[in-house]
């Protein structure tokens, strides 16, 4: 089954009801590829990256990386061979965007990839789509099927001496493979064990080569940003922010689905006004606005704009861009229960801090569930989580301590109230 | 020195030579194990030790070091499987939306627990993280097709209706 397209699109989404847009001639039709052309034909990778320097983009993978800076890092003249790595291997929970952007326009980013290619003198790209993702891989590689036969990936593309190739390699089921050191491990044929850094994957990556990996999303902005130049794109989001993404909300709202909204779009206006609220006139509890590894808002706080410099004052971030909305019956201990048991289940323990801290979190978030737990062990969540903080190789035990934070910095009393009663006072809250 | 009988390969040369078109495309060899493993298990559904031993003389490592792969990455099996996989997401966003209910609807429906097979064989039933499915909750995968906004009846009908 497909995607259907965002409720509300903009410049990366505008043609995602149209099927033919997801076919080569059907993105040609749209002015795709010429962008890519602009690039090999009159500019030079240096006048690329500038470019995307002054779009201000940041990598939509979840840490916000500026694009242009991190393509400046590829060393020059070296005679290794370069790489680039798409990541496709989006699995955060509560974001669906990368698997609409692969389904719906993979000419899109594959012109993205084109254009970050000859930024950075690489001849090839890996392209690394979730083993879950059957469907958007088989689309993906129908374009670059098409794309070879066209000349637009090869050899020669589009008639310029430029070589590039892209090749689709599916992962396996394992969260930590979208971290982009874990990432190179899986492409090596390992398990997906993060890297410690130094050295950067621009020193040494995929196959010890220089290295450059981006999200899905983020080589989907490039082509507008050729096309259009930087200032057009600045005109979107905010100051700091600038351009759209595709905001997934999910939970309890009347409407679930895709969005694709300025950066600095509101919270509550995303979630009242585009996603039309909670059904049944309940009220809202809490939002996760960033996906599962960004700490939760309550209700009173859903008033800030979407982008990274007003989310940091609330102790949180845009992560993904995955809005997952609780109405007031939810269980925030519960919520607790499910986080901890993801983030235990995908840790690769290969960190003392890590395997044992998500362990130890999620045995002792199911006991204050169970009405087993003590008022000691609300303080014992934080102090493990706090020991899990900037302790590891990569940011994933910190991914797995800030959600246990935020819960308890917002809903501390739905803790003590399962301590106090012994039991789960939230009858009718979802279902474990 | 007697020699042994050579065993017959495990892996099929026509898999053998999609693996080996694979391995073309990547500065090293051991790039290609895990498109070497989808293709091993596309075969019958999991990988065996014979075939985990061969795939490991093929790219020129230890068996352990394809045993390792194996056993990490969720999507491989190293034991035989239903004929058919039905997951159910459970994250979050699907949890929100009633998939611990479904779930439980389905282990109630065919008589086992998520992780287990039914006894003719016909079903492994799971349970699995995020799948990229958020809004469309809840969601079954089923033998890799998704298949979203669903009911208990409407899950039931789709597992009937499976060989």
């Amino acid at each position: 089954m497909g995607l259907t397209a965002p409720y509300v699109t903009s410049y990366l989404s505008q043609h995602f009801a149209d099927d033919a847009f997801g076919t080569l001639d059907g993105y040609l039709a749209t002015g795709g590829y010429e962008a890519a052309k602009k690039a090999l034909t009159q500019l030079t990778p240096e006048q690329v990256i500038e470019e995307v320097k002054a779009s201000g983009l940041q990598g939509r993978g979840g840490a916000g990386f500026l694009t242009g800076l991190k393509w400046s890092f590829m060393p020059k003249g070296t005679d290794k061979p370069k790489y680039l790595v798409c990541n496709a291997d989006e699995s955060e929970p509560g974001s669906f965007k990368d698997r609409l952007l692969l389904e719906r326009g993979p000419h899109q980013m594959l012109e993205g990839i084109l254009i970050g290619a000859f930024a950075t003198g690489a001849e090839k790209t890996f392209l690394y789509v979730r083993g879950e993702y059957a469907e958007p891989a088989r689309r993906v590689e129908r374009a670059i099927a098409e794309a070879e036969a066209r000349g637009y990936l090869g050899a020669n593309v589009m008639g310029t001496g430029f070589r590039h190739d892209v090749v689709l390699m599916r992962g396996a089921g394992a969260y930590i493979c979208g971290e982009e050191t874990g990432l190179l491990e899986s492409l090596e044929g390992k398990k997906g064990q993060p890297r410690k850094k130094p050295p950067f994957p621009a020193e040494y990556g995929a196959f010890g080569m220089p290295t450059t990996v981006n999200n899905v999303e983020t080589f989907c902005h490039v082509p507008h940003i050729l096309r259009r130049g930087a200032a057009w794109f600045k005109g979107f989001g905010t100051d700091k922010s600038p351009g759209t993404t595709l905001f997934g909300v999910s939970g309890h709202v009347e409407r679930p689905g895709l969005y694709e909204l300025p950066l600095g779009t509101r919270l509550d206006a995303i979630v009242f006004e585009h996603a039309r609220g909670i059904p049944g006139g309940r009220k809202v509890k809490g939002v996760i606005p960033g996906g599962m590894s960004m700490p939760i808002l309550p209700a009173g706080q859903l008033d800030v704009p979407m982008a990274n410099e007003f989310l940091r004052e609330r102790k949180t971030m845009l992560g993904t861009g995955g809005v997952m909305v609780m109405d007031e019956t939810t269980c925030m201990v519960r919520v607790g229960c499910v986080i901890s048991y993801f983030f235990r289940d995908e840790s690769c323990g290969q960190c003392t801090q890590c395997r044992e801290g998500t362990g130890w979190i999620d045995k002792i978030m199911s006991r204050i569930e169970r009405g087993a737990g003590n008022y000691d062990d609300l303080d014992v969540l934080l102090d493990i989580a706090a020991k899990m903080e900037g302790q590891t190789i990569c940011a994933f035990s910190d991914a797995a301590a800030w959600p246990v934070q935020g819960l308890l910095r917002h809903f501390r009393e739905d803790f003590e109230a399962h301590v106090r009663q012994g039991k789960c006072p939230f009858p009718e809250s979802f279902v474990l | 020195m007697v020699s042994e009988p050579k065993p017959a390969p495990a892996i099929t040369s026509e898999t053998r030579a999609k693996i080996d078109a694979e391995i073309a495309k990547y500065p090293r060899k051991r790039g290609a194990l895990l498109p070497a493993l989808h293709l091993v298990q596309a075969e019958r559904g999991w990988i065996s030790a014979e075939q985990a031993a061969e795939l490991a003389a093929i790219f020129e490592i230890r068996p352990v070091e394809v045993i390792e792969v194996v056993s990490f990455y969720n999507m491989f099996y190293d034991r035989p499987q239903g004929r058919h996989h039905v997951y159910v997401c459970t994250n979050l966003p699907c949890s929100l939306r009633g998939a611990r209910t479904l779930l439980a609807e389905l282990e109630a429906h065919l008589g086992v627990k998520a992780g287990e097979t039914t006894q003719d064989g016909r079903i492994s039933l799971g349970h699995e993280e995020c799948l990229g499915a958020c809004a469309y909750a809840p969601m079954l995968r089923v033998d890799g097709v998704y298949h979203e906004h669903l009911d208990v009846e409407k899950a039931r009908q789709i597992l009937d209706g499976l060989g």
